[in-house]
């Protein structure tokens, strides 16, 4: 256990190390640090970043999608109010048309009805006439006689 | 087993496994096997850590990288913990000491027989490896610490500051001569300390090893020797931290100002 230059040997030695140390191993080494460091920072700042504005995004989407589902639903309400209409209109048009329908075939009828009753006046007339003259076999005054025929006629 | 080719006594082992190769006389002479474990196991380190610098990036890193950027954010968390001034030199001095010291220390957990076999085989008859179970070493790492404790006193306070300061401390400036005495031996105790506990303990350890190898049975020894290895495994880790922290200490009370 005796001292000797050993001492002074280790002394220097530790004091060169100490200056290489200082010199070309700790700065090095704690600039790595402090830029990973930062770059993780950096990192988690954007990730950070990210999912904010991916929430914004969703919320964004979600009141677009809200906005078109109103839309559509309004869309659809105004069709089928439309497609009610056409359907009301048409059917009164149907109906209208029906009625009109109706009624010339009603006018037709009434004046077929009446031609046939004026043909039949007047042949009943002429039949009643023949069957007077027939009846009569004498001639008498013929104008008279049809007017008496005529007004008969009329009451049938 | 150096036993198996030279019959030895279990006094003669130990005292063989006590005895530094050295070279030169008295005072002038040097323990080289101190001095060759100290420089490699330094330049393990400096090189090691080195390679790191050099190839650090701020982006993934290998597990080498992580390994020293763990070891340096741990140094570097102590200072900023226990040093507020400027400390773009005292970060790597405790970064050195903390991981020169475990190495050193770390020798210990190397087989006692290992190294001095092996210097054997390359000729030379003594080889104590664990240089921190070496005064010599310890002592000479105080004396740097000491003279950078001295120096940031003149550096903090000025030369007039600094004697200011040893003046009128800690008794006033009525017992000044008290004062000097006792700054001293204040300031002569902290190498003396640091060096004296990493020595005794790494010392301790080193001859618990080698007693365990001189008197336990070969195939009992790996229980006593396995239990002792774990255990010290925390004592050298605790050693170098010590060391490293109470230099950071020592260092922040000399940039102190009263």
């Amino acid at each position: 256990m005796n001292i000797n230059l050993t001492l002074l040997g280790q002394a220097i030695t530790f004091g060169i190390f100490i200056w290489f140390t200082m010199k070309f191993v700790w700065p090095p080494i704690m600039q790595a640090i402090s830029e990973r460091q930062k770059t993780i920072a950096d990192g988690l700042a954007a990730a950070q970043q990210g999912q904010e504005s991916l929430q914004q995004a969703h919320k964004a989407a979600n009141d677009e999608l809200s906005i078109a589902r109103k839309k559509a639903s309004e869309v659809i309400d105004g069709a089928n109010k439309r497609a009610e209409q056409m359907i009301s209109a048409a059917q009164e048009k149907a109906q209208a048309e029906g009625q009109r329908l109706l009624l010339q075939a009603q006018a037709q009828i009434a004046q077929d009805m009446q031609q046939a009753r004026e043909k039949l006046q007047r042949e009943i007339a002429q039949i009643a006439i023949a069957g007077a003259q027939q009846l009569l076999e004498r001639s008498v005054d013929e104008k008279a006689q049809q007017e008496l025929i005529d007004k008969f006629a009329q009451g049938i | 087993m150096s036993s198996a080719n030279a019959p030895l006594t279990s006094t003669e082992y130990i005292q063989h496994h006590l005895s530094h190769l050295t070279w030169g006389e008295g005072f002038w002479s040097i323990n080289i096997d101190s001095m060759i474990i100290a420089l490699t196991v330094g330049l393990v380190f400096i090189l090691g850590f080195h390679y790191a610098a050099r190839k650090a990036t701020s982006g993934v890193p290998g597990k080498w990288q992580c390994l020293v950027e763990m070891v340096v954010g741990f140094v570097d968390t102590q200072v900023r913990d226990s040093f507020h001034g400027n400390n773009t030199w005292l970060a790597p001095l405790a970064l050195t000491i903390f991981v020169w010291v475990f190495l050193m220390n770390f020798i210990d957990l190397l087989p006692v027989d290992l190294l001095p076999v092996v210097a054997q085989a390359a000729g030379a008859n003594y080889f104590r490896a664990v240089p921190t179970a070496d005064i010599n070493v310890t002592l000479g790492m105080s004396l740097t610490v000491f003279c950078i404790i001295i120096f940031s006193n003149f550096h903090a306070k000025g030369a007039k500051g600094f004697a200011k300061d040893v003046a009128n401390h800690p008794f006033g400036p009525k017992l000044m001569p008290f004062n000097i005495v006792m700054r001293f031996v204040e300031e002569l105790a902290k190498p003396t300390s640091l060096a004296l506990r990493l020595f005794g303990n790494l010392y301790a350890g080193e001859l618990i090893f080698i007693l365990i190898a001189a008197l336990v049975p070969w195939m009992f020894q790996w229980t006593l020797g396995a239990v002792w290895a774990i255990f010290h495994i925390l004592v050298i880790t605790l050693q170098a931290f010590i060391f490293m922290m109470l230099t950071i200490v020592y260092i922040s009370m000399a940039h102190e100002h009263h």
